[in-house]
């Protein structure tokens, strides 16, 4: 009687830890067909892997995540690893995966580079942009702590610096368009490449709330 | 009793050079005297004046002071919560921190203070000027003349104000005054432009966008916006923000048209009282807003009255000088 009892409590405790925590969908975790699992470049807790630029996807807002999917099958976003593995995701998948990566916690930001000048002119673009130039500050539209407004603005603070730099050098050079209203081209083409590193220095090392500054 | 209160409150608190939408003055009676006493036209300053950056903020009590008044400035949720009744911050309308020409930057108000206002009927110093813009367009309550955010409010406009030339109105203050439109300003075309270019930021109903519990983009219409009394309910004032500065890092690239119709879209909407209301829609409308307004009157009847007044006065601008700013009067004479 009373193992039985213990047996049904156990058995309960794991069904709630399970529905707690949902396990990931299939395609984070396995992948299918052409599209390899998610997790193997961003991972299953979608902070992605900084040496190689692989970005951040954690708490994207599944609006902003499954357009970016949506742009790499109509080919308005570009890139060798991601286009085949977009165009081998349904529906479901991009669903299952937007909503996976949206509950997952911001991973802890980076530790701040050596160079303590760089920063503090990422920092100065950041929050306070460069208006004579008509160059908005990146917390205008991504809020003042940088972890962005949904639906449309994502949160860059925490990103890995190597994908920051890619995507504002892709706006620049015109090799990524997705952007609604060409927001972000309009910023991108007026910096410099020392301001898009150190834009993207600083907001790497910035991050969830308590972490960073 | 409660009227008298709201007249006293209208009269101590103005709005300004950018809010509200009095009655023009009188055809030119005070300020086209006899030459003689007529004030002499104000200089105004060849080049783009640059106020000091952030950076050369003091370090010392001064400094503090110019810190907190920038402060309130950005976040005026925050910092001057008690005076604020919807969800704006300064920094909302006065891009840059109040730095940016053409939205209406500090450091040309505070030059142009003290001055005479139509909106008010008196003598406005600077400080009198911000509490108008805490009554309309904060929707709130103004603190106090002595009050520790007025002081600092003021320091920071002084500090950025460094150099400016007294009593000079300088290029890019206030906001651009944009043509008047060759088609008359129409909603539904300005809800297209709205809905291409600012339901982004602003919602699909105005209503702005939060982010963790904070105006991330402020409300346009609406009880967290400005109010009725506030100068960007004006469609004219409205459409030289908007086309000088909006979408953010796209200023300039809505054409007339365009400025004039989104304007005129997002003031059909309501928005709060305007506090001078008197009790009677008609009676306030025809007090306080004469014109470029839809306070108490419909998108047609706007649209129609500026129509007949830019036919009317296409041809009087073509025989008369430009308006001069005045000394001692403020520029934004008709507002």
């Amino acid at each position: 009687m009373r193992s039985t009892t213990r047996l049904i409590f156990m058995g309960t405790m794991v069904m709630a830890a399970s529905i707690a925590a949902a396990a990931p969908p299939a395609i984070v975790t396995q992948g299918k067909g052409a599209a390899i699992a998610c997790a193997s470049c961003h991972g299953v807790d979608g902070a992605g892997n900084a040496q190689a630029g692989f970005p951040v996807l954690a708490q994207l807002p599944p609006a902003h995540f499954a357009k970016q999917i949506a742009d790499f099958k109509a080919g308005t976003r570009a890139n060798p690893v991601m286009s085949p593995i977009a165009m081998a995701m349904s529906a479901e998948d991009i669903e299952a995966s937007a909503r996976h990566y949206a509950g997952q916690a911001r991973p802890k930001a980076a530790a701040a580079p050596a160079d303590p000048a760089v920063i503090a002119r990422g920092k100065q673009l950041a929050i306070n942009g460069a208006w004579d130039r008509d160059v908005p500050p990146c917390f205008k539209c991504h809020a003042v702590d940088g972890l962005g407004v949904a639906p449309a603005f994502p949160p860059i603070a925490g990103q890995h610096a190597a994908y920051t730099v890619s995507q504002l050098q892709a706006w620049k050079t015109g090799a990524r368009t997705n952007d609604p209203q060409t927001l972000m081209k309009t910023v991108a083409e007026k910096l410099t490449d020392d301001e898009i590193r150190a834009v993207a220095d600083y907001l790497a090392t910035i991050g969830t709330p308590g972490e960073g500054k | 009793m409660n009227q008298s209160i709201g007249y006293l409150l209208c009269v101590l608190a103005l709005g300004g050079m950018v809010s509200g939408c009095d009655k023009p003055p009188p055809p030119a009676a005070t300020v086209a005297a006899p030459a003689a006493t007529a004030p002499a036209p104000v200089a105004v300053a060849p080049a783009r004046f640059a106020p000091p950056a952030e950076s050369d903020i003091p370090e010392n009590e001064f400094g503090e002071a110019v810190l907190l008044g920038k402060n309130i400035f950005v976040n005026t949720q925050q910092y001057a919560k008690d005076f604020v009744g919807n969800g704006m911050n300064c920094a909302n309308c006065h891009l840059d921190n109040g730095r940016k020409a053409d939205s209406a930057p500090l450091w040309a108000a505070y030059v142009l203070y003290p001055a005479y206002r139509q909106k008010t009927g008196q003598i406005d110093t600077i400080q009198s000027r911000i509490q108008g813009c805490f009554l309309y367009s904060m929707n709130g309550k103004p603190p106090a003349l002595d009050s520790k955010e007025m002081t600092a409010l003021v320091t920071y406009h002084y500090w950025l104000a460094k150099g400016a030339p007294t009593g000079v109105k300088m290029p890019g203050q206030g906001y651009l005054k944009v043509a008047k439109p060759a088609q008359k300003p129409d909603v539904a075309r300005g809800r297209a432009v709205y809905e291409n270019n600012c339901a982004i930021c602003h919602g699909a109903n105005g209503e702005g966008i939060q982010a963790r519990g904070e105006y991330a983009f402020p409300p346009l219409w609406g009880n967290d916006s400005f109010n009725w009394g506030a100068g960007m309910h004006r469609v004219d004032t409205a459409a030289g923000f908007i086309q000088a500065n909006m979408p953010y890092g796209l200023g300039g690239t809505l054409s007339d048209q365009e400025a004039w119709d989104v304007a005129l879209f997002m003031n059909s909407h309501e928005r709060p009282q305007d506090p001078r209301f008197s009790g009677s829609l008609a009676q306030t409308r025809d007090q306080h807003h004469e014109e470029n307004c839809l306070y108490g009157r419909t998108p047609e009847e706007l649209a129609a009255a500026l129509e007949k007044q830019a036919k009317t006065a296409t041809a009087a601008e073509k025989t008369k000088p430009a308006a001069e700013q005045l000394e001692g009067i403020s520029p934004a004479i008709s507002h």
